[in-house]
């Protein structure tokens, strides 16, 4: 589903965020991503994205070899992913049901397989009450949840969260968690990019911890070749 | 991927034609949504969008009634340019009933349309009424003033040689002691209306130039405010002209919308100037009437509008869009 081979990422200025990245991740698995502050966790979710593109090595997503893909082609190829981000980035302008809806309008369905999908979409975060709410009405640990509808309405074949319980209590945290682990299990692949270890720890999964850009081959599980 | 090659397994095989008919409906669709979106943008800030529009339309009426203005002027000359005529000054010596006679021959003339005779007797009388010198000329025993033939030719007036030539052959008759015919006039105004003509092009390209800047800035800024919107918008793959079309969109409304108030500016305009304008034209016994917009310039003033709103908003999205990470 994901292989990282060989890669390597340098920003603009020399910046070097991840040397040598060697990873697999088989479709329908849930990956914590963690590190440091700075340790290049969001650079791989964006390099995943093609949000930012690799400056060395290959990845493959999907079977999609993503130097090939061209600029032109990235909208068509990110509609197979969800995002999540720590500070939810909903619309404050616009409702619930139109926040959720997005990636759906953007896909261009109709009306009423919209309606049905984000019903079904909050319903599984049990905001369904909520539909006709604005963003600043809800509290952060609503917030958090119209984001996870927002990013699986779609469903994606891969869901990408960084930081997405970054400004929740820890019972709050272990809810989203719980959420992902629902959507894991009909067969979406999700990483999340986390530094909150004690959580990670309770979920047991596999881990893969990055150091200044590296990946340490001491993560929850044992490492691949 | 269990998910996507689920409903891959489970959908129809699609043919190429219903697969571009679902293309074209979904195209349809997110044009449809785009038009309502961005009425709804514009219904949702009144203030600043009819400040916005009403710029627009000041600006498109500016030049349109200049234009309006010209075509009066050319309107107006152009009758006067019909009615040029040839004084001829009789000798003295001719008296009225020849005067008649030979005014009366002159009209049978192929090139002449008609003839007036101003008698030379109905001249000093109507000179006594109006210069106030009638005890001056009363002391004069003789009348000094000629018989005066109007000959109105039957020749294209801008056909200068034509023209001359008829003049020549008058003044070359025994009767005729001159021949007055002063173009000079229509010239320097059709010069002067060319020269204005100019001017309107000039104004018009600055003034559209104007609005261009308005819809564009404005444009810019509704990016700016809406930047976090189209940043979600391109994670979750909305391709440029999805994110572009409400922008483009809005710009096509500042067109439609500037292009109603120039009309309407322009239309009461003229309803004001109507009265006046009639009452002036009767002083001169024309039955002149201003000219309007009429059917084909309002088409022509609202294309204006909606050609600078969509490019306008074009120029904007093309320089803005870009610079919103991410690509
Ligand atoms: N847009 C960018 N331009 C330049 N350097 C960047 C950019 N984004 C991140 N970096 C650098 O790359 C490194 C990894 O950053 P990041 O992936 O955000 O780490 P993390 O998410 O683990 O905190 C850091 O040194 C950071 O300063
Ligand atoms: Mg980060």
């Amino acid at each position: 589903m994901i292989r990282f081979t060989n890669v390597h990422m340098n920003y603009p200025g020399g910046n070097e965020a991840l040397r040598n990245i060697n990873l697999h991740i088989e479709q329908g698995a849930m990956v914590y991503i963690t590190g440091r502050s700075g340790a290049g966790k969001s650079t791989l979710l964006r390099l995943i994205a093609l949000i930012d593109r690799h400056t060395r090595g290959q990845i493959i997503i999907n079977g999609q070899n993503l130097e090939r893909v061209r600029n032109r082609r990235i909208p068509i190829f990110r509609r197979h992913i969800g995002f999540m981000f720590q500070d939810h980035r909903l619309l404050n302008d616009r409702t619930v049901f139109d926040n959720v809806a997005l990636p759906l309008v953007i896909a261009g369905y109709r009306h009423q397989e919209i309606r049905k999908r984000v019903q079904a979409a909050l319903d599984k975060v049990s905001l369904l009450q909520k539909v006709n709410s604005y963003p600043m009405a809800l509290s952060g640990g609503e917030q958090q949840r119209v984001g996870v509808a927002r990013a699986v309405v779609h469903r994606p074949a891969i869901l990408l969260a960084d930081e997405p319980t970054g400004n929740l209590d820890p019972a709050l945290s272990l809810d989203t968690m719980k959420l992902f682990e629902q959507f894991n299990q009909v067969g979406v692949t999700v990483l999340i990019a986390s530094h909150d270890l004690d959580m990670i720890r309770r979920m047991s999964k596999r881990i893969i911890t990055l150091k200044a850009g590296r990946v340490l081959p001491l993560g929850g599980t044992p490492t691949e070749s | 991927m269990k998910q996507v090659n689920r409903k891959k397994n489970t959908r129809p095989k699609k043919t190429f034609k219903s697969e571009l008919k679902r293309r074209f409906d979904m195209w349809l669709l997110q044009h449809a949504q785009a038009f309502i979106f961005s009425l709804g943008q514009y219904i949702k800030y009144p203030v600043s969008n009819i400040l916005t529009t009403a710029v627009i339309g000041i600006s498109l009426a500016l030049p349109a009634s200049f234009y309006l203005l010209l075509d009066n002027v050319r309107y107006v000359s152009s009758s006067w340019d019909g009615s040029v005529q040839i004084t001829l000054f009789l000798q003295t010596n001719v008296d009225e009933a020849r005067a008649a006679e030979f005014a009366n021959i002159l009209s049978d003339s192929n090139n002449i349309n008609e003839t007036v005779l101003i008698k030379r007797a109905d001249a000093l009388a109507e000179y006594q009424k109006l210069s106030g010198f009638a005890e001056a000329l009363n002391t004069l025993d003789e009348n000094p003033l000629p018989n005066v033939v109007l000959v109105k030719p039957n020749l294209d007036s801008s056909n200068e040689a034509e023209t001359e030539t008829l003049i020549k052959e008058l003044e070359a008759m025994p009767e005729v002691d001159s021949a007055q015919y002063d173009s000079r006039w229509l010239k320097r105004l059709l010069y002067l209306l060319d020269i204005v003509n100019r001017l309107i092009v000039i104004l018009s390209t600055l003034l559209a130039i104007a609005v261009l800047l308005i819809i564009g800035n404005t444009i810019r800024l509704s990016i700016h405010n809406r930047r976090s919107e189209i940043e979600i918008t391109k994670l979750f793959g909305g391709t440029d002209s999805f994110i572009q079309r409400p922008f483009l969109y809005s710009g096509l409304w500042y067109g439609v919308f500037g292009g109603i108030i120039a009309w309407l500016l322009i239309t009461i305009s003229m309803q004001m100037l109507h009265g006046p304008v009639k009452q002036l034209a009767n002083l001169y016994a024309s039955d002149f009437q201003l000219i309007g917009l009429g059917f084909g310039n309002s088409v022509i003033l609202l294309a204006c509008g909606i050609a600078l709103g969509l490019l306008g908003s074009w120029i904007a999205v093309k320089r803005h869009l870009r610079s919103i990470e991410p690509v």
